[in-house]
């Protein structure tokens, strides 16, 4: 993978300057290196990874990882009944899976009320679904690569040979 | 206490710099860029190889020259990466870091006033512990050359007791590595003169402009060497404290003597996680040389437009920029920056007293806190010469 992916992929904010910096290069190629990956869809967005379990928020969200059966479509296989269902916005993501179960979703929602009606009055009802399970989340250990805890206090003695 | 001490201890000068050490030690919220060690934990699955091994009970002693199968994982990497090829069971030993193999070597090669040659500045060890083996170091200034060794300079501090020279590249302070060219010279000298060669190249695999050359790879230079490494800087492995020594069977007998008397071996734990180091780790080993190379062009980049001097390092992670024209020696301007500043440095004169104009950057710190320094570094800067005006 290129650098520049590899620098913005563990921290989004670095900037074009600092970035160039790093990999001794202009700042207008890293720019336009950026802009092509923008374009071509490489780099899709930028987001802010927010660790939820340490804020009391009011309008709480749960989350269930849900399995759906689906039957697939001529021509099309499981993409036009996957794209049905990714489209609806309280799927966050949504996965397609080897094993029992075809597709993988994670569904949000305000609270385990608003998603059980997703299940039983959106998703259950489609055509080519034949069957889901939905595993409602307790707890978030790590997302995306990123541990949900608080940053560790560096271990190291503060100056050494 | 003073007749309870030995005379010779009692002669070892004590490092100027801990004074200093302690002042940065007592202060908080200090950003360091004094550390030389590695800013990463060790990789995971190293850490849990360790935790599992002492699930599994292994928590006995091991031969005295270490696991055999770490002994044969470092066999296999050296010859897969670098063609090198020594005997797991007459040529290596496992060691308390490359420290306790430098001590080793030193003890079993060294008569009474034999000389070793240690180009400077340098990691701190080498000259106290040939002085305690007994040898008589001799200390070869490279600061007119770019801090490199040269054949021809080598060859001029070279005479009839001279037994051993010390090479350490990439080098711990300075960053300055040596090219395949430039390592053969040296080589050339070594032969002539049959030198026994003590490379420390625990930074090897931080190099980032060439590829590292180890030294027992040139020609005729295998039989004359000692090849030092470890997990410390490669693997972020600090504190497990396994490094390994490749040489000539008897002199690897030798230290083998002294090894199993003083330390018997290295813990069992270190040993089983540094299996897992060459099985597993060497992706985080590349992962981790691209993030210092990054910080490294940022790092010089900032101290060349704070008006340093600094050539670029070629490897570890530390650069040796020049001070002089800040008008403060080394450990004023230390002092005073990280008591008006709070970022912390190393004074040039650690390694090596005439070193008076530069100070010792490690670049392993988070992206964050190299940016922050630099701009403390220039607040600094400016106060100082608005005080001057």
């Amino acid at each position: 993978m290129d650098e520049i992916l590899e620098i913005l992929e563990k921290d989004a904010r670095t900037t074009v300057e600092d970035i160039a910096k790093m990999l001794k290069k202009k700042p207008q190629q890293v720019k336009d290196a950026i802009k092509k990956y923008e374009k071509e869809g490489i780099i899709l967005k930028y987001k802010t990874v927010i660790n939820r379990e340490l804020f009391k928020e009011t309008d709480s969200q749960v989350r269930a990882l849900i399995e759906v059966n689906i039957t697939p479509q001529k021509d099309v296989g499981f993409d036009k009944v996957a794209e049905r269902i990714y489209s609806f916005p309280e799927v966050s993501s949504c996965y397609l899976i080897s094993g029992t179960y075809d597709l993988l979703l994670i569904v949000e929602g305000r609270d385990l009320h608003t998603v059980s009606r997703f299940v039983a009055e959106k998703l259950s009802p489609l055509e080519n679904v034949k069957g889901t399970s939905t595993h409602f989340l307790l707890k978030k250990y790590k997302e995306d690569g990123v541990m949900l805890k608080h940053k560790e206090e560096n271990k190291r003695i503060a100056i050494s040979y | 206490m003073k007749d309870i001490i030995s005379k010779k201890v009692e002669s070892m000068q004590p490092s100027g710099i801990r004074a200093f050490f302690d002042l940065v030690l007592g202060m908080k919220d200090v950003i360091s860029l004094g550390v030389g060690e590695p800013d990463f934990v060790t990789p995971w699955q190293i850490r849990e190889a360790g935790i599992y091994s002492l699930e599994e009970g292994f928590t006995s002693y091991t031969s005295n020259k270490g696991l055999y199968k770490l002994r044969l994982s470092i066999n296999r990497y050296l010859k897969n990466r670098y063609g090198l090829e020594y005997s797991p069971d007459e040529e290596m030993l496992i060691t308390v870091g490359v420290s306790e193999a430098y001590d080793l070597v030193l003890r079993s090669i060294i008569n009474p006033h034999d000389k070793v040659l240690i180009p400077i500045p340098s990691y701190v060890s080498y000259g106290p512990l040939t002085e305690l083996a007994g040898g008589i170091p001799v200390y070869i200034d490279t600061e007119n050359d770019a801090f490199k060794l040269t054949p021809k300079v080598l060859e001029k501090h070279i005479d009839a007791k001279t037994k051993a020279l010390i090479l350490n590249y990439p080098t711990n302070p300075t960053g300055v590595s040596y090219t395949k060219k430039e390592l053969s010279e040296i080589n050339k000298v070594a032969l002539k003169h049959k030198l026994l060669c003590i490379t420390d190249e625990i930074y090897g695999d931080l190099t980032y402009d060439f590829e590292h050359t180890p030294f027992p790879t040139f020609a005729g230079a295998r039989d004359n060497t000692v090849y030092l490494n470890g997990f410390s800087k490669s693997y972020a492995m600090t504190g497990w404290r396994v490094g390994f020594a490749c040489g000539p069977k008897e002199i690897i007998a030798a230290m083998t003597k002294i090894h199993q008397y003083t330390i018997m071996c290295v813990s069992i734990t270190s040993q089983m996680a540094a299996c897992e180091a060459l099985e597993t780790g060497r992706k985080s080993v590349e992962e981790m040389k691209r993030e210092y190379k990054r910080r490294r062009e940022f790092i010089t980049d900032g101290l060349c437009k704070l008006g340093f001097g600094c050539a670029k390092p070629q490897g570890a992670f530390y650069a040796f920029p020049s001070i002089k024209n800040t008008g403060l020696d080394a450990m004023e301007f230390a002092k005073r920056l990280l008591k008006e500043q709070k970022v912390a440095v190393v004074p040039g004169t650690a390694f090596g007293e005439q070193y008076k104009d530069y100070i010792r950057i490690s670049y392993a710190s988070s992206f964050d806190n190299l940016k922050e320094a630099l701009i403390r570094i220039g607040n600094f800067l400016k106060t100082k010469q608005g005080r001057k005006q």
